[in-house]
């Protein structure tokens, strides 16, 4: 019946995607015939009833309480993360190349780890600048020589993939400490599956709702050697942690405890939970709270959230900690310039995925083509966290230019530029019907003996109109993703 | 051998007294209300005060005990822990500790739950509508139960789910005998008159049980009957020797199937209780005294409470003083 006779209008006709690429509908280049099954059940639709489904599911995630907890000083408000029922689409050949630049990168990740660690090897003969990595407030020196199992620090990865003008997914960072999301790609399938059984049916969606399982064999997978059936745990803040449903799902799907550092001590450099029959050894901790939190023997020594001589029993490797400590140096925004040299460097490869093209200011060619063309490119510091400090060249007033050229010449060394990249849109269900929104994705692969990538990945979109801010703090929200078969 | 985590195991066994706690509450708000009006229709609202022994809280904000400001101190007052909502609250934030380990159906009722109440304002729940108000609340926590028989895996975490809920359901039934045990007594006329009959009448129905009262006792309706049958009858889910004879048998199971080595001085307390419930006519009771009586037994659960906290909980021994509470 479908394509003998198409609908001629539906919500989706008005739509347009404003010049950008469309993840719907792709470019004038390069159409989206993969979607068009999609398109015209969409337009099948009335806009009505597509917000009348769209206001049940909304309701559904305030009532299963898939809700992240905004603090105010005078109560606490559970929010919902603004889920957009129109999905983002990826073909099957796009997944390919996602899913190989992913595990490509992974790989590169964990070696370099090991070898900053171990004999740093890539630091003496200067394929990056030592200072960079040593200098890192985010390298940790207890972690040199301790020989993690299978050599893997990375379990859970999450990288942030946009797309330009071109239509190519292009890395825009690297997440290798306690990525976060992952319990909304599969909790918003399931709304889909609930809300819209009849967009879904026959199309061939990968699934998503084996990670659990998934991230279990991993964290089995590198359970110290000997022991026969590891004890997981998952290690959380506790229940005022604003992704606290994050951990309950985690640990839900893979059966196992979720810990506060309260439930754990650490006897003999073996560590244990407190359970009602005395004491339970503690073999693998995906731990959800940062490294300097884990333990306050040997390190913030104020934190209650970890357990004091977690170090101890990590050093002689009677427990497994997920992610590894000191991953943090590898996602950072100054190494994240260095990452197809890394990625050649131990692979003897090119990236898969490329970086946003990336102009490193302490090397004298960065500098120059950063200063000459200061007012088209995105200004970024390197220590800083969280969007502070970034200039916008082709938003930013002559004074900011020019305050931005100074610091530049100041410090090059800490700061790097990038093109502003156009990211691409997805038609949203907004107030004034379907319109375009910006789009960016964050793929989830996990690693014990091998790596896997979750087909899917979290979608965020910004909700605001024109805006680029995915952040669910500043107005942003999520779509389901299918990778089509 | 067990792996459920101490922590997990306290958490569940104080949704369960919670989600009890609030049901009992709803029950005696509903009965005091409808049946406890004496031959001028004057109600005694302080006697819920007293009931619960809230009376030098409530009167730190409060001038007067009437039915607006007690009616709202017990329903939908947040700053007050001894009311509808903040038990409610209570049990929601243990299910969400428990998220990992109850049914996802378990959670997403108590959720709509606290969110149902935390919609009502202030002045919603005038005295005419308490009534459907506590059926509201009534029937949500029996849904409660109801789901949780359904869908809550049957492991060490169930028993201890059991063993909160009949540890307050009897702590709840003591308290009701003994503030209107207290309550009447004094005045000695009163005994056996109208308003005396139907003060026993409301407690029978605070506990759901006129109608099981009635098919034992045909006719008539005396206070010793009453308290007798609140007491110790074996058949009744609500009376205190069945719901302690629960605890008994549920902790026995769980450290027998479980092979658990702690718990022993808990189950002393219950055999001990268990005893002297089977032992003890309702007569004996009165002539030494029901408040006496009531009150060794609320001292025994006390102490159940804190034997199960120190043995599962890892309450310390400074704890123990708390756990009354």
């Amino acid at each position: 019946m479908e394509g003998t006779d198409r609908p001629q209008s539906g919500p989706l006709t008005a739509y347009s995607p404003n010049g950008f690429f469309c993840e719907m509908l792709g470019s004038p280049e390069r159409e989206a015939d993969h979607t068009q099954r999609i398109r015209d059940r969409l337009q099948a639709l009335d806009l009505g009833e597509l917000r009348g489904r769209a206001r049940d599911a909304e309701l559904e995630l305030y009532s299963f309480g898939i809700t992240f907890t905004v603090y105010t000083q005078k109560d606490a408000i559970d929010r919902i993360l603004p889920f957009d029922v129109i999905p983002r689409v990826i073909s099957a050949d796009d997944w390919e190349t996602i899913n190989a630049g992913v595990v490509q990168r992974v790989k590169a990740l964990n070696l370099f780890l090991w070898d900053i660690y171990h004999d740093q090897k890539i630091l003496q003969d200067g394929t990056i600048p030592r200072e960079l990595v040593l200098g890192n407030p985010n390298y940790c020196a207890e972690m040199r020589g301790i020989d993690v199992p299978l050599g893997t620090y990375v379990h859970i990865n999450g990288t942030d993939l946009v797309r330009g003008d071109d239509g190519r997914f292009v890395v825009l960072e690297d997440n290798a400490r306690c990525p976060s999301g992952v319990s909304y790609v599969v909790e918003n399938r399931h709304l889909m599956q609930r809300s819209f059984p009849d967009l879904m049916a026959n199309i061939g969606i990968r699934p998503v709702s084996n990670y659990g399982q998934k991230l279990h064999d991993a964290l089995v997978d590198v359970a110290p050697e000997g022991v026969a059936s590891p004890q997981v745990v998952l290690l959380s803040p506790g229940t005022y942690n604003s992704a606290y449903f994050e951990h309950i799902f985690l640990a839900r799907e893979m059966g196992v405890p979720l810990v506060e550092g309260s439930d754990l001590v650490v006897d003999e450099d073996r560590v244990f939970m407190k359970s009602i029959d005395g004491l339970h050894p503690v073999h693998v901790i995906y731990r959800r709270i940062g490294d300097d939190f884990l333990d306050p023997e040997a390190f913030n020594p104020d934190s209650m959230l970890g357990a004091a001589g977690l170090m101890r029993a990590y050093r002689k490797g009677t427990v497994t900690l997920a992610n590894a400590i000191g991953t943090g140096v590898a996602d950072d925004k100054a190494v994240y310039a260095y990452m197809p040299r890394i990625i050649r460097y131990y692979l003897d490869e090119e990236a898969i995925l490329s970086n946003v093209e990336t102009h490193i200011c302490r090397e004298p060619e960065g500098l120059a083509y950063t200063l000459d063309n200061l007012s088209d490119l995105v200004v970024k510091p390197v220590g800083e966290a969280g969007g502070y400090g970034i200039t916008v060249g082709p938003l930013a007033s002559k004074a900011d230019l020019e305050k931005c050229r100074a610091d530049v010449l100041a410090d090059p060394a800490n700061y790097i530029a990038q093109p502003m990249v156009n990211l691409s849109v997805c038609p949203t269900v907004t107030d004034e019907g379907i319109s375009a929104r910006h789009v960016d994705l964050r793929p989830f692969a996990v690693t014990g003996r091998s790596t896997w990538v979750l087909p899917g990945g979290l979608s965020r979109v910004a909700l605001t109109k024109g805006s680029i801010i995915v952040n669910s703090s500043q107005g942003g929200g999520s779509k389901d993703t299918w990778v089509l078969e | 051998m067990s792996r459920l985590l101490s922590r997990y195991a306290e958490a569940i066994y104080w949704m369960a007294r919670y989600i009890e706690r609030a049901e009992n509450l709803a029950r005696i708000l509903d009965v005091n209300e409808t049946f406890s009006r004496d031959s001028r229709g004057w109600q005694n609202w302080q006697s819920i005060l007293q009931l619960y022994r809230d009376e030098e809280r409530f009167f730190e904000n409060h001038d007067r005990a009437d039915a607006e400001s007690v009616l709202f101190f017990y329903t939908l007052d947040q700053s007050n822990p001894t009311s509808i909502i903040s038990g409610v609250n209570a049990a929601r934030a243990n299910a969400r500790t428990l998220r990992p380990l109850i049914s996802t159906e378990m959670w997403i009722q108590l959720n709509i739950f606290y969110n149902t109440l935390k919609s009502y304002k202030p002045g919603d729940l005038p005295e005419p509508r308490l009534a459907r108000f506590c059926n509201t609340v009534k029937e949500a926590c029996q849904t409660h139960t109801g789901i949780t028989e359904g869908t809550f895996y049957r492991d060490e975490g169930w028993f201890f789910y059991q063993i909160g809920r009949c540890l307050e359901r009897a702590d709840q039934t003591t308290r009701l005998l003994d503030v209107k045990y207290h309550l009447l007594l004094p005045n000695h006329e009163a005994v056996g008159s109208p308003f005396d009959v139907s003060q026993w009448n409301a407690v029978l129905r605070s506990a759901a049980g006129y109608h099981a009262f009635r098919r034992v006792y045909p006719s008539g309706l005396s206070q010793s009957a009453v308290a007798g049958f609140l007491l110790f009858h074996a058949q009744f889910p609500r009376s205190v020797s069945s719901c302690i004879r629960q605890v008994d048998m549920r902790l026995s199971e769980l450290r027998s199937n479980y092979r658990l080595r702690r718990g022993s001085r808990a189950l002393e307390e219950l055999d001990e209780l268990c005893a002297v419930l089977d032992d003890t006519t309702i007569d004996e009771v009165i002539t030494k005294g029901l408040h006496e009586f009531v009150d060794w037994v609320q001292i025994k659960l006390i102490r159940t409470h804190s034997e199960l906290g120190a043995a599962f909980f890892g309450y310390a021994a400074e704890e123990m003083s708390d756990a009354a509470q």
